[in-house]
């Protein structure tokens, strides 16, 4: 295509070239260009290669709307050439060819459409590949190398683009940039609402653009930024959620939510049926006023158009005006030649024939001929009426179908109107207008009006305006009713000249053809519904912009059925579609490090996940850690833990209905081991609970758990009504635990606190400083042996760990804690418990305390278990064979499974291979012998009830 | 779903900003009569298609819970309380 002399509304800048590669070929281009419109203008016409049989492609709908133009930018496939605007050095790439998009091997696959009869046809892929099933990988293979429509780099690296999320609450959303959609934003904005206004293309303005009205728009638009109107440009609504509806703008996805909703969503124009009909060339006639006004293209040096009502007649003229040679109109109405138009073609030369429509397309690599004939109802070319014209481009206009898809989302529904043969919105959800020609009033002083209308109205639903702009309202809703709505003419389902050959596609995105849509009703699919399931008829990337009425239309022939009868499809978003990844937004895996997490890695640390949690696993020898603690001294970070203080006059009283055992009783500067129970008496968390004066309790939890924790403390606290506050200290404090026979020794040379076993005993707790930093010293001993848990400011966490590091402690991670506590039988909550676990099973009777008067949480549900033995227990074994079997290995009682490994490791103190396991009730005793299946084999473990290591826990107390 | 709940703290938020806690039912003062009724008291939920009394919790604000009543086949929200101002429910609903 050549570029005409300066349009009076083109949006291309002649001042600003730039260039960019296509296939790596340099192409050049203006500021304002489409990648579309600079490629039609560097001499091409092929823009991709259709989805089924690979033929090649033009534009179509010259607004970024279609499946023709979709092709690769900067490594992102499914891009519409034809709706993103040039920007200098973009790499754009053709799809779905091979090797080439000149050359593209796959077309075969069209051609044995013609010679071999059924093959690609509908539901080619349900009948000739299930047999043989083996076969089935092999086909699929193919296949999607056949199908599909642009690759997904494989690396994220490649895939760098990236969305972010925007939240936008407003009055009223107008969904829409032609004259209905600014003229509703005006008026609601001036009526003082808050307005957003979104709209597919680079700038408002809508069809009015490219069809004579761009200066009003242009000022319309900028009454509307005025007005205080948010426009939101280049940003595609892309469904309605219960109000909220999503917008796709470049890198931003506006997640509007409004009290009011106006859809100015417009009508989209058809195309023709007709053989050929997807032939490069064959372009829609408000495709081909747009490339001449915006882009000031020639779309053909010689051109035919065909329509069936007056678009194709202001398209012949503006086509005309631009400089391109029109040959003729063929225009479907009977009374074509009293249009009002009329007169002004038969001055530009433009011979008009009524009555007449395309029966077929000729050309080789694109439109060389149009064939037009008068036809039978059934699209027919009546004998003797053929006549073949010269052209190459043909422009064609099969009416408009409403764009009402977000209507219908919203719970609107769609009705036929025998009497037009239109299909209009019938009676809308509350909350959501419509204006213009989505609603019917495709007419422009009509739409404007219509706009007027939704505009106001939903400002006055908003409480804006007043009694004289509400008696204005009714006034101005006469004058609209007044206006009736025009009849529209519909062209024949299959407009044909009789001879063979030649694809009459209903669906261009789907390559689904007029003979799919009959072969699928002769099957049985003859409902919309199947029909469309059966065929993908308006499933394609268009969502069925361009085939909807086409789709109809040809199911209506095939099964004699009315229109409005058939109905259209239901409505489902996304409405314009979208990048998975556009809706996934910014990759957000929160990652939880501790205040010292540095020092772990600088030490060289396996750091893995642990619940949110990043943490140190160990440091390259978990055994030589665990075995460290038991000799010398260790250094672990467990500043993971949850950490909540509990305060107030009811704080004891708060913790006695939580836990089942007594808080309230602690003393001052003691400590108490706890499990939370929920109300049907199950484990959910357990830690340490530490009074530190009379209305003060430190309570821990487990790493994983903290969160939930405080969620469930501070419900039970909102419920309850007790005098009693809650703080969440775990990212503000960190904690290590300094444990081993030289852990006193060590920390003595640290805190000036008498650490003697009579000063400060096990479970005791006091404030000191260590190393000069305040601490909180918990003397537990998680792993078994005399240990601290030490408490700070996390600010001090990494001074905290150097200075005790610097004094011998040597560092153990994650995994030697795990051999250590189960040396000891102390149970990980979610590893040796589950959703069913309850202090009787998990071995925690003691913990129990049903003498106590609080109604404590879990309580009713324990007395009735307490009543029962437990069918199964949780208890010790070790293995005599050494073999340490895979956690959640199975425990056979008479050859049955009757309950399951939960934790297993090497000891490496012990030098036996030691574990955990649910077992029935019976063998919960001391040597018991119990059988663990374990990938494939089975073989005997030991029961032990009593900790592994130090069971009367004389080293820990010591 | 997809609608705006209002913290009694924080103001109006999207609902993905809070986390749901149930319906709310007052757990009993004394322990039901029979296993059957602690059972349905643990595990029953009377899962109404209209407007019911619920939890919620603020969880990516200010951490509260409150209450709301909520239309289940509508999402519209009627109210939200901090519990210490919540209107008295209906006796089925508290």
């Amino acid at each position: 295509m050549r570029r005409l002399p300066p349009q009076p509304g083109e949006r291309i800048d002649r001042s600003a070239p730039l260039s960019f590669t296509f296939d790596g070929d340099a192409i050049e281009a203006f500021a304002g260009d489409t990648i579309a419109s600079a490629l039609l203008a560097s001499g091409r016409s092929v823009l991709s290669r259709s989805f089924k049989y690979h033929r090649p492609r033009g534009e179509l709908c010259g607004c970024g709307q279609c499946a023709s133009s979709l092709v690769t930018v900067d490594g992102a496939p499914g891009v519409r050439a034809c709706g993103r605007p040039v920007t200098a050095g973009m790499v754009v790439e053709h799809q779905n060819a091979w090797p080439s998009l000149r050359f593209d091997a796959m077309r075969a696959t069209d051609k044995l459409g013609g010679v071999g009869g059924t093959f690609l046809q509908v539901g080619f892929y349900y009948k000739t590949f299930i047999r043989p099933r083996r076969m089935w990988p092999v086909y699929e293979r193919v296949l999607r190398h056949a199908a599909g429509l642009g690759k997904l780099p494989n690396r994220q690296e490649q895939r760098a683009w990236r969305t972010e999320y925007r939240r936008r609450h407003c009055d009223v959303l107008v969904i829409g940039g032609g004259i209905a959609g600014l003229t509703a934003a005006v008026h609601a904005a001036q009526l003082g609402a808050d307005v957003v206004l979104c709209d597919d293309d680079v700038e408002p303005g809508g069809v009015q653009l490219a069809e004579g009205g761009h200066e009003r728009m242009r000022e319309l638009a900028a009454r509307a930024r005025t007005a205080g109107v948010e426009i939101l440009s280049g940003a595609s609504a892309l469904g309605y959620f219960d109000g909220l509806v999503p917008v796709w703008q470049g890198d931003t996805l506006h997640q509007v939510r409004a009290r009011r909703h106006v859809a100015a969503t417009g009508a989209i124009e058809q195309p023709l049926v007709f053989p050929d009909n997807d032939l490069p060339g064959v372009m829609l006639a408000g495709g081909a006023r747009r490339l001449a006004a915006l882009y000031a293209l020639a779309p053909g040096a010689s051109a035919v158009v065909a329509s069936v009502d007056e678009r194709g007649v202001e398209a012949a003229l503006t086509l005309h005006a631009a400089g391109v040679r029109v040959a003729a109109v063929a225009d479907l109405r009977r009374d074509a030649a009293d249009c009002p138009a009329a007169g002004r073609l038969a001055e530009a030369g433009i011979p008009l024939h009524a009555e007449t429509t395309v029966v077929r397309a000729e050309g080789r690599r694109g439109v060389e001929r149009a064939v037009l004939a008068r036809v039978d109802r059934t699209g027919l070319a009546l004998p003797d009426s053929a006549q073949q014209l010269e052209c190459d481009l043909l422009a064609v206009s099969g009416g408009a179908v409403p764009a009402s898809s977000l209507l219908l989302q919203a719970g609107g529904r769609s009705r036929y109107d025998v009497a037009t043969g239109r299909f209009l919105p019938g009676e809308l959800p509350e909350g959501v207008h419509a204006a213009g020609a989505v609603a019917g009033h495709d007419e422009l002083g009509a739409a404007e009006l219509s706009g007027e209308l939704a505009g106001i109205e939903a400002a006055l639903a908003l409480g804006f305006g007043g009694e004289a702009v509400r008696r204005e309202l009714a006034e101005r809703r006469a004058r609209l009713e007044a206006r009736p709505l025009t009849p529209c003419a519909a062209p024949p389902a299959h407009a044909r000249d009789g001879r063979r050959g030649g694809k009459a596609f209903v669906d261009l995105d789907e390559d689904v053809t007029v003979k799919d849509v009959e072969q699928a009703v002769a099957e049985g699919y003859d409902s919309i519904e199947l029909s469309k399931r059966y065929t993908t008829a308006t499933m394609g990337p268009s969502q069925g912009r361009f085939s909807q009425l086409p789709a109809v239309r040809a199911l209506a022939a095939a099964t004699g059925m009315p229109v409005g009868e058939i109905g259209l499809t239901t409505a489902r978003p996304p409405w314009t579609t979208v990048a998975l990844g556009v809706l996934a937004g910014r990759p957000f895996e929160p990652a939880k490090r501790s205040s010292i997490h540095a020092r772990h890695r600088a030490l060289g640390a396996t750091v893995k996940w642990a619940g949110d949690w990043r943490r140190a696993y160990d440091y390259g020898d978990a055994a030589a850690e665990a075995l460290a603690v038991q000799t010398t001294v260790g250094l672990i970070d467990v500043s993971t833990l949850g950490k909540l203080i509990v305060r107030g006059p009811d704080a004891g009283e708060l913790l006695d209905r939580l836990y089942p055992n007594t808080m309230s009783s602690i003393k001052p500067g003691r400590i108490r081991y706890g499990v939370l129970l929920s109300d049907a008496g199950r484990i959910t968390d357990d830690g340490t609970v530490c009074r530190l004066d009379d209305e003060t309790f430190y309570v821990t939890t487990t790493s994983s758990g903290a969160a939930a924790v405080e969620q469930w403390f501070s419900w039970w606290l909102a419920d309850w009504d007790l005098d009693a506050h809650l703080t969440d200290v775990t990212q503000g404090v960190s904690a290590l635990n300094l444990a081993g026979p030289e852990a006193r020794a060590l920390l003595g040379r640290l805190t000036e606190l008498d650490l003697s076993n009579e000063a400060f005993p096990y479970l005791d707790a006091q404030h000191t400083t260590v190393a000069g930093i305040p601490c909180l010293l918990l003397r537990i001993g998680f792993v078994g042996e005399v240990g601290y848990e030490i408490h700070c400011a996390s600010a001090h966490g990494e001074r905290l760990w150097d200075a005790l590091a610097a004094e011998g402690a040597r560092p153990f991670g994650l995994e030697p804690q795990r051999i250590l506590r189960l040396q000891k039988q102390h149970i990980l909550v979610g590893q040796d418990t589950d959703s069913e676990s309850t202090p009787y099973g998990a071995a925690l009777s003691w913990i129990v305390k049903l003498e106590k008067p609080q109604q404590f949480i879990g309580r009713w549900a324990l007395e009735h278990a307490a009543q029962r033995t437990a069918a199964t227990a949780l208890v010790g074994f070790t293995v005599p064979s050494g073999r340490v079997p895979t956690e959640g290995a199975v425990v056979l009682h008479d050859g049955k499974p009757a309950g399951q490994v939960t934790s297993a490791r090497r000891s490496p103190k012990l030098n036996q291979a030691i574990g955990m396991a649910w077992v029935p009730a019976a063998q919960a005793v001391d040597d018991a012998r119990i059988h663990i299946s374990d990938v494939g084999s089975t073989f005997e473990a030991r029961v032990t009830t009593k900790p592994f290591y130090d069971p009367e826990g004389a080293v820990l107390r010591s | 779903m997809s609608f705006l709940l209002t913290c009694p703290n924080c103001g109006v938020r999207e609902v993905t900003d809070f986390g749901y806690g149930g319906e709310s039912s007052k757990r009993p003062a004394e322990r039901p009569a029979s296993l059957r009724e602690l059972s349905a008291y643990n595990y029953f939920r009377r899962n109404v298609a209209g407007v019911q009394r619920e939890w919620w919790v603020h969880r990516s604000g200010c951490r509260a819970w409150f209450l709301a009543e909520r239309d289940t086949t509508t999402n519209a929200v009627l109210w939200t309380v901090l519990p210490a101002d919540a209107p008295r429910a209906d006796g089925a609903s508290s």
